[in-house]
């Protein structure tokens, strides 16, 4: 057992415990933050496999947009040491009854699955690679998704802009 | 402790986006409901990320989907917040129980 697979492991077991104990805890700041580690996690994941210009793109957008965006909205919507409002227990039995027989069937499948491996040729996941790929546009190219990406991007800007506007007053 | 192969990354994308589903089904709170939809959509990430480096390592076709998704899922989070907040000012809550006016 090399260092290496003791480093996944642990990624492994942040990652599912602390996004366990997101969806399980009753106050919903904690739950911002285990949902912090578990995306760290998660981009540790991706260093390990040595993607790591995702790594970065994960700590970027996820980390330091998507759950800071979260916690402004906590404390927005909020009131300071609240806790949630418990469940059912009934609810929560079935939810977790469901889950687990879809995580069984899906764990099913996969270990019946068999993969076929491509033998092609390696290609490194490196900025240049990506970076060519991602603006070619020959075939396999990935410029007009990109466009169509930065125009849903602005589409939302816009729309965020305009639902949270606060509405004026009437005024005959 | 075998060493870490395809499966194991399948195996933990699956229960993380398990655990989003649990939560997605729990929650009654916006907030926490849209943290289990971004466990969900990072499972998938990992899937495709998983699949790219094991699979069809001669491509990058995974790569520039899980690009993409991280892309959407900010322009997602970054509407459902924006409903979230106005939702507020309208209930004093963001409770889905309590936003049931479309409904009638």
């Amino acid at each position: 057992m090399s260092g290496s697979t003791i480093i996944f492991y642990l990624l492994a077991a942040l990652t599912l415990v602390s996004g366990l104990l997101a969806v399980t805890t009753g106050m919903i700041f904690r739950a911002a933050i285990y949902l912090l580690f578990s995306l760290i996690g998660i981009a540790g994941i991706y260093f390990w496999l040595q993607y790591e210009f995702i790594a970065a793109v994960q700590i970027i957008v996820y980390v330091g947009g998507i759950v800071v965006l979260i916690i402004f909205s906590i404390f927005l919507t909020q009131q300071a040491g609240e806790e949630l409002p418990k469940q059912k227990m009934g609810r929560q039995i079935f939810s977790a009854l469901a889950a687990f027989c879809g995580l069984a069937l899906v764990l099913v499948q996969l270990v019946q699955h068999e993969f076929v491996i491509t033998n092609g040729k390696r290609i490194e996941p490196t900025v240049a690679n990506i970076g060519n790929q991602m603006l070619g546009v020959s075939d396999g190219g990935y410029a007009l998704p990109f466009e169509v990406v930065s125009i849903l991007l602005l589409a939302a800007l816009i729309g965020c802009i305009v639902i949270a506007l606060k509405s004026k007053p009437e005024t005959e | 402790m075998i060493e870490p192969g395809l499966y194991h990354m399948l195996f933990l994308s699956a229960a993380l986006f398990f655990i989003g589903v649990y939560g997605f089904f729990t929650r009654r709170n916006l907030v926490t409901m849209l943290m289990s939809i971004e466990l969900i959509l990072n499972s998938v990430n990992l899937n495709f990320i998983a699949f790219n480096k094991y699979l069809w390592y001669d491509k990058l076709d995974g790569l520039f989907f899980t690009i993409f998704i991280i892309a959407i899922a900010a322009a997602e989070a970054a509407v459902a917040i924006a409903i979230i907040i106005n939702l507020y000012r309208s209930h004093k809550s963001i409770d889905v129980e309590n936003a049931e006016e479309l409904k009638y």
